[in-house]
């Protein structure tokens, strides 16, 4: 198969054509700027629809409208931008609506700065707006999961009816590798709840979050976290490394899963048995892969690029079976495979 | 026998949750003659807002989508981009327009969405227990204003069609109202042409209908007609602030 050098963000862009997207509305912002650029250049011959946005608000809000009408849709932005849109990301979720969000990690909080960051992980999985929801959550860790996430990301989010997001940073959206753009094989779903236009042949369709009867929007949540049910079960997605016989294993996602490698090579060519365990989904996250590994480590160390998010996740996974050390770069600081080297040693054998 | 007044089909066959004398009923009534008349139903996509109209997505036969609080222009861009065949409107209050709204309003206005917007003033948040909205005229009591509207303190009340008909993206900017019978078949006439600009493509089409608020008012729904004429007309006059294809050079295409 044909492979390109592609930056990350042009990367995921051409894979989000080719998934069949219909539609991006953005707003500019650093470091994902690329995205917008390589759709609004291409996006038009492909038959789709590019749109910059007067604001996230407006942008994520178009998304809405346009994946109300059945299309594949989608939109991005970087940390303070996604802010803004977690709005609409509620409304998106409670109207039961798919579409794509990209978050480009830059450093926080405030405006922070635009340099790589994981510190949106409790966003991401957590939080991202008012009310009981969950998103997909997909964390690559090279140019070539850009392009592979992005199009599962469209198929999961139509498969259950809600957002999925892209959590990549600055790093991932930057640099550039070689990648080969898989032959799509997925057929687009019937979307019978559409609403574009009846045509005088069915009912009209509504699309809405309001429930004004407690007990009716209960129900409502209750079954869709019913169906995120289904989806812990059958999507969480991790990445083992050398973990069989290691002693300690380090985890980190995205661009610092790369670099944790390295360390843990470093580790291992020292004779340290060290592993690793990269989420490649945040959420849903990959708890029994977690638990697996807590079998036969001895203890974990979660490196993050944040001041330590994810490893309230790790530690519930493994229900605090073996200790969870962590270390962490914050404000846009990539962690070097030394730093994390020496973190390994500090915990193992014996020489704390 | 000749049927000589029907309700409108697209209108659907429920109880209104609307307050006693309250004008929406006959908005959405216009929207669906002129929908019927035009034979879109089936064409139609409706967006509503946040406030009294909230619930209007169970009142139009046609699709419809629940917007958050002022994005009803952005949700409806997305939906034109993508189905620019289809006729795509928005039903909005002043609050959710003119207030919270107004980055989405002025930008699908500017960047001349062919959509239609119609825009409910009646000068107060009527939903939420009539508070201040931004077209709340000086000197009257609201909840938030219980000393009357101090322009010092509170800003002037926005003229919503004036401004938009500053913009080139905008096709037709009218204001009408529905307190009396002629000015009825007036918003009539404007929100059909608001659909026939769509049809046409000629760009962004507000109708901005003067409406009442009896419930809210604190006024019987005749006293509170008369308010609108006395109080409401003079300081948002009714007419066409714009009318004129916005993007001419499509014209013909």
């Amino acid at each position: 198969m044909e492979r390109n050098l592609m930056k990350g963000n042009e990367a995921l862009a051409e894979a989000a054509i080719r998934a069949g997207c219909k539609c991006f509305f953005g707003y500019p912002i650093t470091p994902q700027t690329e995205i917008s650029a390589y759709l609004a250049k291409r996006f038009e011959a492909a038959g789709g629809v590019f749109l910059q946005a007067e604001s996230e608000i407006a942008a994520i809000n178009m998304v809405l409208g346009a994946a109300s009408t059945g299309v594949r849709a989608m939109t991005s932005s970087s940390s303070p931008g996604i802010s803004l849109k977690s709005e609409g990301i509620s409304y998106i979720a409670g109207s039961d609506l798919p579409c794509v969000i990209i978050n480009v990690q830059r450093g926080g909080p405030g405006l922070g700065g635009i340099q790589p960051s994981q510190a949106d992980y409790w966003q991401a999985t957590k939080a991202l707006g008012h009310g009981d929801f969950q998103l997909l959550v997909f964390a690559p860790n090279s140019v070539q999961e850009m392009v592979d996430t992005v199009i599962k990301a469209f198929d999961l989010a139509d498969q259950y009816r809600m957002p999925a997001m892209i959590l990549a940073d600055g790093l991932l959206g930057q640099m550039m590798e070689p990648v080969t753009f898989p032959e799509i094989t997925s057929k687009p779903l019937e979307k019978p709840w559409a609403t574009n236009g009846h045509g005088n042949k069915r009912e009209h369709n509504i699309i809405n979050s309001l429930y004004l009867q407690p007990d009716v929007l209960e129900k409502s949540v209750i079954d869709r976290f019913k169906r995120y049910d289904e989806i812990k079960e059958n999507h969480a997605e991790a990445e083992l490394y050398k973990t069989e016989d290691a002693e300690i294993v380090v985890t980190a996602y995205g661009a610092t899963s790369r670099v944790a490698k390295s360390a843990v090579n470093m580790a291992r060519e020292q004779g340290i048995k060290a592993g690793l365990i990269r989420p490649v989904t945040l959420w849903p996250f990959p708890v029994k892969q977690f638990q697996k590994t807590a079998e036969t480590a001895d203890k974990f160390l979660c490196v993050e690029m944040s001041m330590g998010q994810m490893i309230d996740d790790v530690k519930l996974a493994i229900n605090c079976s073996k200790p969870v050390e962590f270390y962490g770069r914050t404000g846009g600081v990539i962690p070097k495979p030394s730093e994390i080297l020496d973190e390994i040693k500090k915990y193992v054998g014996g020489a704390k | 026998m000749a049927v000589v007044f029907e309700k409108p089909k697209s209108m659907a066959d429920v109880t209104l949750h609307y307050c006693p004398g309250c004008t929406h009923g006959i908005i959405h009534r216009l929207v669906c003659e002129v929908i019927d008349e035009m034979g879109i139903e089936g064409d139609t996509i409706g967006v509503c807002p946040v406030g009294c109209s909230v619930m209007a997505y169970d009142y139009f036969n046609c699709d419809m989508i629940e917007a958050a609080h002022g994005r009803a222009p952005a949700v409806a861009t997305g939906v034109k981009r993508t189905n620019p065949d289809k006729y795509v409107f928005t039903y909005q209050g002043d609050g959710d327009l003119a207030a919270i709204g107004t980055a989405e309003t002025v930008h699908a206005a500017t960047r001349g969405e062919n959509i239609v917007v119609i825009f409910v003033n009646n000068t107060t948040y009527g939903m939420t227990g009539g508070q201040m909205a931004p077209t709340t005229l000086p000197g009257q009591v609201t909840q938030t204003t219980p000393y009357g509207r101090d322009p010092k303190l509170m800003g002037y009340p926005v003229r919503v069609c004036e401004m938009l008909a500053t913009l080139t993206g905008t096709a037709l900017a009218q204001r009408v109202a529905v307190n009396s019978v002629p000015h009825i078949r007036e918003t009539k006439k404007a929100i059909r042409k608001a659909f026939e600009n769509q049809r046409d493509k000629k760009g962004f089409s507000i109708v901005e209908v003067l409406s009442t608020c009896p419930t809210n008012w604190g006024l019987s729904p005749v006293d509170a007609l008369k308010r609108l004429e006395d109080e409401m007309i003079p300081y948002y006059p009714l007419g066409v602030f714009k009318d004129e294809n916005a993007f001419p050079e499509k014209e013909g295409e």
